[in-house]
């Protein structure tokens, strides 16, 4: 079976400082991978090299076929949704119209399903999106992505800044997703206990290279994972 | 090498300003004392445009201010017109100061739409109090004559007070944009941010450099009024700003020399340069070209193409130029202290 | 009184032209940060085409009005793909230079193709007024004032309404997250271009009546409209139009009003006011508040 995401030796730079040396995972249908590592590892960069705002070589398919072109709008249109660092809300405009954009490759948006997930989205429509709390902002980000009914979901640390407990409710709907909808989910975390335990497999990337891969069972067994990334 | 490179430089520009007159013809010497004086205009407004990156579409009009200041002084006061010279400086600098300490608190656009209205809001005023400034009429300037009892062509004298005057404000302007100044005026046009947090008081900086500038510009217009011999308000139009920017774009911002290159281009684009491009067009397609608004088009273009070919000017061009020279003349010095050889 | 409401009604009108013009800047400047000072000369030089479509092509002034806005929408459209799209990376001041070198072109086109000489621009309103309660306010001036808040307020709808409109307010708040849902944000500040010259022209044909049409009539509108613009705070299409309104009232009132004010003082006056806003609120009268409330 051809995974639903496929990298083979992506290699990418920023100016003369490279950041990923021919990074190699797949991804399949359905399936929930997390991406591990330190700061400047190369997580957050091996996800941009899928979307296409990082230039990059070597290839990347989706679902067999190469995109058809780099930029973050054709991979968007190709079916990938990438959440990016810091969530990328649209702060000045209100929840709805920020829903209304996540719509804007769809001819008819299924906003009801989304609400299902996120029932508070609907008493929230008309507040400024900069204006939701951080743990929010995180969800109306998901609600978005979804709404495009992606085949594959990108998040890149989802927890970043979010009290342990709003952590744990976002990788909750992010599993929900996963179980219910079918979504195959890439999600960059460097909190690796909370990845581990929604993900079914994982990578371990340092210094732009995949170091160690497996299960997530696996990888929670692995002592020099545990050691360095599960601090105990 | 590059220690001489700035002497050595000006010393070539003080040469061929020097000898130029005995080349060409009277007419032609008299043009090239327009060079001289859109010299003093441009390395002043680059003081501001090119290092301190505040970009301004209204130094037209400052120009005017020196040359009204030139011909009131002269015409109704009777003074000499070469001692109003420096007078002329002054009052557009004082003029530029007071208009930038208000308007150079804001960043990048902010400015160059205030300075555009410069121009036209001069002519307003030139128009409105026409029993101080000749209103539409203008008011006219008797004949340069030489001074210090030399007996020479009118466009040799004047040519002669354009360049040494030139040839002064220049390195001045080098000293001003070299030292401790000139790097405040670069961190402001680098960063702001990064300028305040390193302690530079940008707006300070930039009005000083905003004063600067309008004093250049002062002196060029004052300059421009003796050679021309009449103001009146249409002698500045907002054309004429648009123009020095032009010049500061071609010539190079942040390069002095570059605006040789400015100047020449400032002064004949409009005269030879655009007809004679235009005369090439029309051959190989039956143009119109000496209808109006022809030369505008040509410079817009040229401007244009600049824009895209060579966004770094003339001085970008030689700059490119001396590298590839002197990687060239490098290779050579690797060869020579191959190790093999050693 | 009758005076002041007479100068009210005419200093709107004036006012919802500087606006429109303001707005045109506004679009481009929200979504590139780059002030296109063409846009006046682009505005002049569509003028001049609904122009010579009616006194040479028989077109009747709405037909003409039409087909210029049109003209003007895929012109700029076309002048952002060619020229402005490779500069891009480029400096502001090569950006800034760039709009500078259209409006000198566009001002030599006008002159080389039409001439410089004034030509009579025929207004679509009658010239005579209303007169109520004693009051005469003139049917041109009220006219001019529909069109262009009329035009102003299909853009609003426009960009509240549609999917194409929260695209293009999304792309300017924030385009790589707008690539990353799928917006061709590069095209759309193409359609921004294409907007803001349409607009543009609405402004020139409703101003080209009373200057008459010369290449040089939209200079001093677009310095007004750089007030108006500055005064709503560059970044606030609501403030672009009230702004506009504001200083075309302000400007009429002080002209009747304060003797010395004559009309080569207008633009005078208007620099001061320019000046004095920034220096008590730099981000301008509308700030950013009314912006993340739009």
């Amino acid at each position: 079976m051809t995974p639903l995401l496929e990298l083979s030796e992506v290699s990418a730079r920023y100016g003369q400082v490279a950041a990923l040396h021919g990074v190699s995972l797949t991804v399949d249908e359905g399936e929930m991978v997390a991406l591990l590592g330190a700061n400047g590892a190369g997580k957050t960069t091996t996800l941009r090299a899928v979307s296409g705002t990082v230039r990059k070589s070597g290839d990347v398919l989706v679902a067999g076929k190469r995109l058809r072109r780099a930029t973050p709008e054709s991979v968007a249109r190709d079916g990938v949704a990438h959440v990016p660092e810091g969530r990328g809300i649209f702060s000045e405009l209100t929840v709805w119209e920020n829903l209304r954009m996540g719509a804007y490759m769809v001819r008819r948006p299924d906003f009801k399903v989304v609400l299902d997930y996120f029932p508070w989205l609907e008493s929230r429509r008309n507040q400024q999106a900069g204006t939701l709390s951080g743990g929010e902002q995180q969800m109306l980000a998901l609600a978005r992505a979804f709404l495009a009914r992606p085949r594959l979901l990108m998040l890149d640390e989802p927890s970043l800044g979010l009290a342990p407990l709003v952590t744990r409710e976002v990788f909750r709907v992010v599993s929900d997703l996963n179980e219910k909808e079918g979504l195959a989910v890439l999600v960059v975390e460097q909190n690796a206990a909370t990845a581990l335990a929604a993900a079914q497999r994982a990578y371990v990337l340092e210094t732009g290279r995949v170091v160690v891969t497996g299960t997530a069972d696996e990888l929670r067994s692995n002592d020099a994972v545990r050691t360095a990334y599960l601090g105990y | 090498m590059s220690r001489f490179r700035i002497p050595v430089g000006f010393a070539v520009l003080a040469c061929a300003v020097a000898v130029a007159p005995f080349l060409v013809s009277n007419y032609h010497t008299y043009q090239l004392a327009f060079v001289g004086l859109y010299l003093v205009a441009l390395v002043g407004l680059d003081i501001l445009t090119g290092f301190t990156g505040q970009i301004s579409l209204g130094h037209g009009a400052f120009m005017g201010i020196g040359a009204y200041t030139t011909t009131i002084l002269v015409v109704d006061h009777g003074w000499r017109d070469l001692w109003t010279i420096p007078l002329a400086g002054v009052v557009a600098g004082v003029i530029g100061l007071a208009f930038g300490l208000p308007a150079t608190r804001f960043a990048g656009p902010y400015l160059a739409l205030a300075t555009f209205a410069i121009p036209l809001s001069f002519i307003g005023i030139v128009k409105r109090f026409p029993s101080f400034t000749g209103g539409n009429v203008g008011k006219n300037l008797p004949q340069l004559h030489s001074e210090f009892g030399w007996h020479v062509n009118p466009s040799i004298w004047f040519y002669v007070v354009c360049w040494v005057v030139a040839l002064v404000m220049f390195p001045v302007a080098y000293l001003i944009v070299r030292g401790r100044f000139g790097r405040a005026l670069r961190a402001v046009r680098d960063s702001e941010i990064a300028a305040t947090a390193n302690g530079v008081s940008t707006a300070a900086v930039k009005t000083a450099a905003f004063g600067i500038s309008a004093f250049y510009c002062g002196i060029a217009g004052s300059l421009y009024a003796i050679g021309i011999t009449y103001v009146n308000p249409d002698t500045f139009p907002i054309d004429l700003s648009i123009l020095l920017l032009v010049g500061i774009v071609l010539g190079g911002a942040g390069s002095l020399y570059g605006m040789v290159f400015g100047a020449l281009f400032v002064e004949f684009i409009r005269i030879s340069w655009g007809p004679g491009i235009l005369d090439l067009v029309s051959k190989a397609h039956h143009l119109d070209t000496h209808a109006p608004g022809s030369g505008l088009v040509v410079y817009g273009v040229v401007l244009l193409l600049v824009l895209y070919i060579a966004p770094a000017g003339a001085a970008g061009l030689v700059r490119q130029l001396l590298a590839i020279v002197s990687r060239l003349r490098s290779k050579k010095d690797t060869s020579l202290s191959d190790p093999s050889l050693v | 009184m009758q005076q002041f409401f007479q100068q009210l009604v005419s200093g709107l009108a004036d006012g919802a032209i500087f606006g429109s013009l303001a707005l045109a800047l506004v679009l481009i400047y929200k979504a590139t940060e780059v002030i296109n000072f063409a846009q006046g000369e682009m505005a002049m030089f569509t003028t001049y085409i609904s122009w010579s479509l009616i006194t040479h092509h028989g077109f009747s002034f709405w037909e003409a009005f039409f087909a210029t806005l049109l003209i003007a929408f895929v012109g700029g459209v076309l002048l952002q793909r060619t020229l402005i799209r490779p500069l891009e990376r480029a400096s502001v001041l090569t950006t800034v230079m760039a709009t500078i070198a259209l409006l000198v072109i566009f001002n030599g086109l006008a002159a080389w193709i039409w001439s410089p000489q004034l030509q009579f621009f025929p207004s679509p309103f009658p010239t005579t007024s209303w007169v109520i309660g004693g009051v005469h306010i003139s049917k041109q001036d009220l006219g001019t004032f529909g069109v262009t808040i009329g035009c102003v307020f299909v853009l609003w709808l426009f960009f509240r309404f549609t999917k194409l409109g929260l695209a293009m307010r999304a792309g300017a708040l924030n385009p790589a997250a707008a690539r990353l849902l799928g917006v061709r944000t590069s095209w759309l500040l193409a359609l921004g271009w294409g907007f803001a010259a349409a607009l543009g022209a609405v402004s020139g044909m409703m101003v080209a009546p009373t200057v008459f049409l010369t290449p040089n009539m939209m200079q001093a509108v677009l310095i007004y409209a750089f007030a108006a613009a500055v005064l709503g705070g560059l970044e606030s299409p609501i403030g672009a139009v009230v702004g506009g309104l504001a200083l075309g009232v302000m400007l009429n009132m002080l002209g009747t009003y304060v003797h010395p004010v004559t009309s080569e003082l207008r633009l005078p006056v208007a620099l001061g006011v320019l000046l004095v806003v920034l220096l008590i609120k730099p981000a301008g009268l509308f700030g950013r508040v009314v912006v993340r409330r739009v």
